[in-house]
């Protein structure tokens, strides 16, 4: 402090000419103007603008930054705490999943795509599973045990992701109960997804024909305990915020998107519904069997981020609604399809190191049937043939229209995937929602758009 | 493998497609789009497997003539009528249909692309209000059409979806953006001129999205390598996986 003092006192100030020996803090001249590199405490010298000329600055928020939601880069031209433009910079969790993807089978291709929106990976894995079965001519072979299993694991992600949007969200504007809250009650829906599929996160476990594993008695079981708890704990984090003053100080009116915004920039999800437009894929072009299931489309008329909370809120309620009815209508059945020439053969079971193949399927391919194990081996090492075509499917995600696009030239692997990601899509109406505000409305703007990078940069 | 003739795709494929004697209904033509050897996609080893010999063309649905089915006559009239009345016949804009699995692509000649995506948007019978993006697909054995971008549109007001599809040849890859219609395009264009070096013109600023700005090519290219190291596990050495012996 006493340092601090004394350099104040003595009236040191970089001014003009920054001292050669700081290679961090370095002026230059450009077409722009004069850029100046900050390095800490030496604001007071560069931040005074030239006579008769506003003061803008251009700020580099994140890629690593707390606040941008994962590494979101945001460049924003500010006049003071003013925004005056915004611009995102995204690529940063490039992994070049869509390329790796043609150079594996169609079943392999799962692993990647669970990979991409890591919040919602069932929602990844059934979208793109929907449209290798829509290719293969096969949609209305699959089971109804898997149909029905795929609903009741993508009802629970949308919980977990919603958890996750209250939760950063909160976390990001300061509510940090709100995130240890929300954090805790996706826990509880991590461990039925450890339970059913043996991994919290990318399970892998929607596969084309079906799923991976079945689900058992028992599992049901549990996961009915858990509902209760679940619906009490959601109740304890949304009392937490829905009449607090001081969130809604911070989003009522913030982000503001009306519908032919949305429209324009092809938003979908929460942000659409917020606007008064009751589109939700579930209703509107049902797949899984989504028009047997009783739920409602929640919207409010807001068209901003308090509106988008209280609609990720209701939709918590209601997928519990579908998670329930999931579970009634569970029947004994195949999870697989019937067509031996898609149906992926093993069979898993928990061993004494806690995963492993079923020891009555390795015992049927390596001691009793030989053409079980070319069977097998075939599958396994090649794959199946998806006729040559294209097709477009898509499905609600928690975050909007996740779409994805597969082109097959009829052979085992595919030609090209492309997802089009609802975090990808609606990040672009970042610059419309917060150009004209403060710099913490952007913060609750992006917040209410959720946007996982992962999804964004595939 | 090694002492075989190379043959061109569109030379080995529209002579197996022109010997083909059955052709499913409604298809006019045979859509090659390339041709494929052997049983593996590797071809550095020998032809241990006898399968070596087989050539197979790559051939994707083709046109379809009408009817379409379902509502897709009814759109394709509008779409005529609306073309009609800005003095562009359908068969001027529109290369071919296809109906397939349920869903209609138009193929669109790219200089008309502009002029067919805001009937699409602004005629109240077809109202496709969103572009969900578009999305390169490379085929490197089409020739002269080697580059496709692929728009999948929704419409809200009817619940309808749609495809269209514009092809350009790897020699001259310029599409018209259609940014200035469905604005949502802006991301993508950028994302797929960025993958596959397709230039949209009339971008407001096409530049590289995911790509580092200063990256050399267009890593979604059936031409880019996928790249990839062996790895060594328990004294095997795993080649990368474009290398490895595959099925096609």
């Amino acid at each position: 402090m006493t340092t601090d003092q004394s350099i104040a006192d003595e009236g040191i100030v970089y001014e003009g000419e920054l001292p050669a020996e700081d290679p961090y803090a370095l002026s230059y001249e450009t077409g722009q103007g004069t850029v100046y590199t900050v390095s800490g405490g030496d604001w007071d010298s560069i931040s005074s603008p030239d006579e008769g000329e506003r003061e803008r600055i251009v700020v580099n928020m994140g890629p690593q930054h707390p606040s941008t939601h994962g590494v979101l880069r945001l460049i924003l031209e500010l006049e003071g705490e003013t925004v005056i433009d915004t611009r995102c910079g995204i690529g940063y969790l490039h992994t070049g999943i869509e390329k790796n993807m043609e150079y594996r089978t169609w079943t392999q291709g799962v692993t990647f795509v669970t990979r991409m929106d890591y919040l919602s990976p069932f929602f990844n894995e059934t979208a793109y599973c929907l449209g290798v079965e829509k290719l293969l001519g096969v949609t209305d072979q699959i089971p109804e045990r898997a149909t029905t299993i795929r609903v009741l694991m993508m009802e629970l992600n949308r919980i977990s992701s919603h958890l996750v949007a209250l939760a950063t969200g909160g976390m990001e504007l300061g509510a940090l109960t709100a995130m240890t809250f929300g954090f805790r009650e996706r826990e509880l829906i991590l461990d039925i997804f450890e339970m059913v599929t043996g991994l919290r996160m990318n399970s892998a476990f929607v596969r084309p024909g079906g799923v991976a594993q079945d689900i058992t008695d028992d599992q049901v079981a549990r996961i009915r305990e858990t509902l209760p708890l679940l619906r009490k704990r959601m109740k304890d984090t949304t009392n937490l915020l829905v009449d607090n003053a001081i969130w809604m100080g911070r989003t009522v009116g913030v982000g503001y998107l009306d519908l032919a915004g949305c429209m324009a920039l092809g938003i979908t999800g929460p942000l659409l519904r917020s606007t008064g437009l009751p589109h939700d894929l579930r209703k509107a072009q049902p797949y899984c069997g989504y028009e047997t299931y009783e739920f409602a489309v929640p919207t409010e008329d807001t068209c901003d981020a308090y509106g988008r909370f209280l609609i990720r809120v209701a939709e918590m309620q209601e997928s519990i609604k579908i998670v329930e009815q999931a579970l009634d209508r569970l029947q004994p059945g195949p999870v697989m399809i019937a067509d031996k020439k898609i149906a992926w053969p093993a069979r898993l079971s928990i061993g004494g190191d806690g995963q492993g193949n079923s020891p009555e399927h390795i015992k049927e391919i390596m001691s009793q049937s030989m053409e079980a194990l070319i069977h097998h081996f075939k599958l396994v090492t090649e794959g199946f043939n998806v006729p040559a075509g294209q097709v477009y499917s898509a499905i609600e995600s928690p975050r909007g229209e996740l779409g994805v696009h597969i082109v097959s030239d009829g052979g085992t692997r595919p030609y090209r995937v492309h997802f089009r990601d609802a975090s990808f899509n609606n990040l672009q109406s970042t610059a419309a929602m917060s150009n004209g505000s403060m710099i913490s409305d952007v913060i609750a703007a992006v917040a209410s758009i959720d946007p996982v990078m992962g999804g964004v940069d595939r | 493998m090694s002492d075989q003739q190379p043959v061109s795709p569109a030379e080995a494929g529209l002579e197996i497609a022109s010997s083909a004697t059955t052709m499913p209904e409604g298809v006019r033509e045979l859509e090659v789009i390339g041709v494929r050897h052997g049983a593996f996609s590797a071809q550095d080893g020998g032809d241990t497997s006898g399968f070596g010999g087989l050539v197979a063309p790559i051939v994707m649905p083709g046109p379809t003539e009408r009817p379409y089915g379902e509502w897709f006559d009814a759109a394709a009239d509008e779409i005529e009528l609306a073309l009609a009345d800005r003095g562009l016949p359908m068969t001027t804009a529109v290369e071919k249909v296809v109906v397939d699995r349920g869903e209609i692509t138009f193929f669109v000649r790219r200089e008309h692309l502009l002029a067919f995506a805001s009937v699409l948007r602004d005629e109240p019978a077809l109202r496709f209000e969103m572009c969900m993006g578009v999305n390169g697909v490379h085929y490197p054995g089409d020739a002269g059409r080697e580059l496709h971008a692929v728009y999948p549109l929704q419409s809200v007001t009817h619940n309808r979806r749609i495809r269209v599809e514009v092809t350009c040849p790897d020699a001259d890859p310029r599409i018209p953006s259609i940014t200035s219609v469905y604005p949502a395009n802006d991301w993508h264009e950028r994302e797929t001129y960025d993958f596959f070096g397709i230039i949209f013109e009339g971008h407001p600023a096409l530049t590289r999205i995911e790509m580092p700005d200063d990256w050399p090519g267009h890593p979604q290219r059936k031409d880019y390598p996928l790249g990839g190291i062996p790895v060594e596990y328990k004294g095997a050495e795993v080649p990368p996986p474009d290398q490895r012996r595959a099925y096609t």
